[in-house]
């Protein structure tokens, strides 16, 4: 293996925290004008530009510590599928609304964790950056707990539906609390967060909002990994980027 | 969850925001939800996307008592020709500036 430099390791990292943004913020937008009620659609529209926003600053930090001239739009339209670090479960495709909300809470309750560690983080920047999201995303986690009780509580469909939902997406959460070699390499200068210790509390907050929702933790412990250690993705992530980025990619440098 | 979360439509809510500069809540609109809470969840991200307040209402539509159209001539015309009620009549010195 090559020696990962500092430089490279931070450009990385924070890259694919922005990647986790993107992805799952440009799946949550495909509900445009397909939501069940306009509440629903402004709520979700709502999340998805948060995360994009995130993903943005995240972007442009990357590209500044890279320093080779390069653009957010550069790591967002111009990368292939091997360089997106995103976790798999950002990846899903939307599903039911019950899928989507189980996504959202997954991933909600592991960014609430992670922004807040993050906001502690010694690179000024990304902490900055940690605690301007840790707002959005505690909206994000209230949203989708409160629509995970109702699912869970509601009616005999709603409960045996979203509870397949929790089932099917389980293998996909164990992938957020493995470290990459760059995020390993960042922990001894107290800049990357160790995601291995927001395993529990992720836990304690899943069982929590679950019993509430009168649902089931699943007991399966094996867990689906690829992408943030090697850009190993889903089938269904070729078909994102092909949306996302045809534009650059059919009109280089197009603006409008 | 009460029979009401069964039913096809969602129930009605009014909202009512204050803004940051106003001291009363104005309505401004109606969302549907299940029950209060997601009422108040529609409610921020339907009427205050864009900053518009610091603090929302939300009260059922269904337990507010409107006046009815019918009714306009006997409840609200008789004021129109009693125009002393407007303090139009007095002169204000002045000293006393803006009132």
């Amino acid at each position: 293996m090559t020696e990962l430099s500092k430089q490279d390791a931070l450009v990385q990292y924070t890259a694919q925290i922005a990647d986790n943004g993107l992805i799952i913020g440009h799946r949550m937008s495909e509900w445009c004008f397909r939501a069940p009620a306009i509440e629903m659609e402004m709520a979700l529209m709502n999340c998805a530009l948060d995360m994009i926003g995130q993903a943005r600053e995240l972007y442009s930090y990357a590209a500044k510590t890279q320093g080779e001239g390069k653009t957010e739009d550069d790591f967002a339209y111009l990368r292939d599928e091997r360089d997106f670090r995103n976790a798999l479960l950002t990846e899903i495709p939307n599903g039911d609304w019950g899928d989507t909300i189980v996504r959202l809470f997954f991933m909600s309750a592991y960014n609430e964790l992670f922004f807040k560690a993050l906001a502690t983080s010694t690179d000024a920047e990304l902490a900055a950056i940690g605690t301007k999201s840790l707002k959005e995303v505690t909206y994000h986690l209230r949203f989708s707990s409160e629509w995970l009780i109702r699912l869970g509580d509601g009616t005999e469909e709603s409960h045996t539906r979203v509870q397949k939902s929790i089932d099917d997406l389980w293998i996909f959460t164990g992938e957020l609390f493995t470290m990459t070699d760059a995020e390993n390499m960042l922990l001894t200068d107290g800049i990357s967060v160790d995601v291995t210790t927001l395993k529990t509390p992720w836990d304690q907050k899943i069982s929590e909002v679950l019993t509430r929702a009168t649902l089931t933790v699943p007991t399966n412990d094996w867990a689906q990994l690829g992408s943030k250690s090697e850009g190993l993705h889903t089938e269904h992530f070729g078909y994102i980027i092909t949306e996302m980025q045809y534009l650059q990619r059919r009109y280089p440098g197009c603006e409008w | 969850m009460t029979d009401k979360a069964n039913q096809q439509e969602w129930p009605l809510w009014e909202v009512f925001i204050r803004s940051k500069a106003g001291l009363d809540h104005k309505h401004c609109g109606s969302v549907h939800a299940s029950d209060s809470e997601m009422a108040m969840e529609a409610a921020r991200d339907v009427y205050t996307r864009r900053s518009e307040g610091v603090s929302i209402w939300v009260v059922p539509s269904n337990v507010i008592t409107a006046s009815k159209p019918e009714d306009k001539e006997s409840l609200f015309e008789p004021a129109d020709d009693k125009i002393y009620r407007h303090p139009t009549f007095y002169d204000i010195p002045k000293g006393a500036g803006k009132m």
